[in-house]
């Protein structure tokens, strides 16, 4: 191969790392995770999301929690494999804003599905496995967002912490339910089995990398 | 006053009782109500009786307004750009947008019609025939899709009856299967095996022979746009959308309840009957209420989904008996 022996020199992703390590990397990635949400209230305001703005709403956040979970969930074997140690910094971010938009997913549905009205969405919840599915997701979610700060990290101390935010696994998963069951009734599934490649590539690379690890204990998936 | 010198008093005429101003007054009075009257009733009823605009679109298809029972609904039109660009329509994509961009390609001329089946007449129709079979409607429907959302579409074309009874059934015939148009070559939601191919639905002889089942040629006064079932498609308004196939070519007259290819698919989901019904649930999401595309705001409460949508009046005898819940 014919590699510029300047390149050599240099350590793998390090002009990777001085890019993420750059002060301005995380402001610019919380710009660019509020994009999505800045295009549905724009198109929310305008008449921009077609006919039925309140089902594009809907389905809008809810694929963007899908592709949250699979950007956060992709953070450590990425750093694994192209030695972008720096990466993980950005991982808090990416989690905080995919909890956002599912959060947002669920108000659609009660808000504009469901009118609102408490008694209808608890009905609703039971009655509709994949909407229960859903919910226990989002469910799982709420703790592992009121953990993000740092002083909930120091409480908890880092081993009870990262055992607690491997609920995360769970909740992939539990999503990629919700959306099959979701399409089921279309009969139409390729959308679904794009995400849940993706997921089980991602999980089942955590569970490869475990395997063949040289020294687990010294690096345990986050 | 007229004075009776031999009665000794005065009768009086009404007009004496009433002065001609009053009285003229009155009259003015009453014939301002009546106008008053029928200018409240045509502002109630301003949006069936107003005038379909047509879009400009398309070739033009010239219709009267039809006189039956139910099919002039007064709802609000819903506007041709959703009615034309929110689509089911798996032979062309399963996103609602994918009709309008991929069904450009269909060809619609020349077009048949085979008829099949239990009928002193079978044979092959000519779209051209079927345009002057008989006389072009105006008719105004409610159309609910069995995913939650409603619209109101002024359709143009006839009775379906018409044209049955022109092949003339056998008493063989117990229901009217429609089989659509599936060509790779124009479709490429075919790739896809979403559904087995070709798109097949079914009625009972009684609802295909109902005066409110439809074959449509036009909407908005203008022949069909191809995503929304060009040449010719079923329209019938007190079932789910999926039940009104589109881009007919063949029809069906069998003995035996004939496989359709929702049912087919998903049985415990899709039933033969799908009639809108706001008592039988979907196992996955309520039929109890609907969102009127383009019409209600985006945090207005669903609107509630009718009995048959709205077409008990005409065609909740066709059931009378039935347990709809187990017929759903």
């Amino acid at each position: 191969m014919a590699v510029a022996p300047r390149l050599t020199a240099t350590r793998p992703g390090a002009g990777v790392n001085r890019a993420l390590l750059h002060p301005a990397c995380k402001p610019l990635l919380f710009m660019v995770l509020l994009l999505p949400l800045a295009w549905l209230v724009w198109g929310a305001a305008t008449g921009g999301l077609g006919a039925n703005p309140a089902e594009a709403l809907i389905r809008s956040t809810g694929d963007w929690t899908l592709r949250g979970l699979c950007l956060t969930l992709a953070i450590t074997p990425l750093r694994q494999w192209t030695g972008w140690t720096a990466l993980p910094r950005l991982r808090r971010m990416l989690g905080v804003f995919t909890f956002a938009y599912a959060l947002l997913h669920f108000l659609g549905y009660a808000w504009l599905d469901m009118g609102l009205v408490p008694a209808d969405i608890v009905r609703d919840i039971i009655k509709r496995p994949f909407i229960l599915v859903g919910s226990l997701a989002l469910l799982l979610m709420l703790p592992l967002a009121a953990t993000s700060f740092d002083r909930a990290v120091r409480a908890l101390g880092g081993r009870r912490w990262r055992l607690l935010h491997r609920a995360v696994y769970l909740v992939a998963v539990l999503a990629i339910v919700h959306f099959f069951w979701l399409r089921s009734g279309k009969h139409d599934y390729t959308e679904v089995a794009v995400y849940a490649a993706i997921v089980a590539a991602l999980l089942g690379g955590r569970v490869w990398h475990r395997i063949h690890s040289v020294r687990p204990a010294a690096l345990p998936p986050g | 006053m007229h004075y009776h010198p031999d009665r000794g008093f005065h009768h009086p005429t009404s007009s004496d009782i009433t002065r001609p101003a009053a009285y003229l007054n009155r009259r003015a009075w009453l014939q301002a109500l009546a106008l008053g009257g029928t200018g409240l009733a045509s502002w109630a009823s301003r949006d069936a009786m107003a005038e379909v605009k047509r879009p400009g679109k398309l070739a033009a298809l010239p219709a009267t307004a039809s006189g039956l029972s139910g099919a002039r609904i007064a709802d609000k039109l819903t506007a041709y750009e959703y009615v034309t660009g929110y689509n089911n329509f798996y032979e062309f994509g399963t996103e609602k947008s994918d009709p309008a961009a991929n069904a450009g390609r269909l060809k619609t001329r020349p077009w048949t019609v085979a008829i099949e089946g239990e009928v002193a007449k079978p044979g092959t129709w000519d779209i051209e025939a079927l345009l002057k079979l008989a006389p072009m409607e105006d008719r105004i429907y409610r159309l609910r899709c069995v995913e939650g959302w409603s619209m109101v579409i002024p359709w143009v074309g006839w009775s379906l009856a018409e044209l049955i009874r022109r092949v003339e059934p056998t008493s063989k015939a117990k229901y009217v299967q429609f089989l659509t148009l599936a060509d790779p070559a124009q479709m490429p939601g075919l790739r896809s095996s979403v559904l087995d191919w070709p798109y097949a639905e079914g009625l009972r002889i009684d609802e295909a022979m109902h005066p409110l089942t439809m074959m449509a040629f036009g909407v908005y006064g203008e022949v069909l746009p191809n995503q929304n079932g060009a040449p010719l498609r079923l329209v019938v308004p007190w079932k789910y959308g999926f039940k009104s196939g589109k881009s007919i070519v063949k029809i069906r007259f069998v003995e035996k309840q004939p496989a359709t290819s929702w049912e087919t698919v998903l049985p415990q989901e899709y039933g033969f009957y799908s009639n809108v019904n706001p008592k039988v649930d979907h196992p996955r999401w309520s039929q109890a209420t609907e969102r009127r595309i383009g019409e209600d705001g985006l945090f207005a409460k669903k609107r509630p989904t009718l009995m048959f949508n709205g077409y008990e009046a005409q065609v909740g005898q066709l059931y009378a008996g039935m347990d709809l819940k187990k017929f759903f």
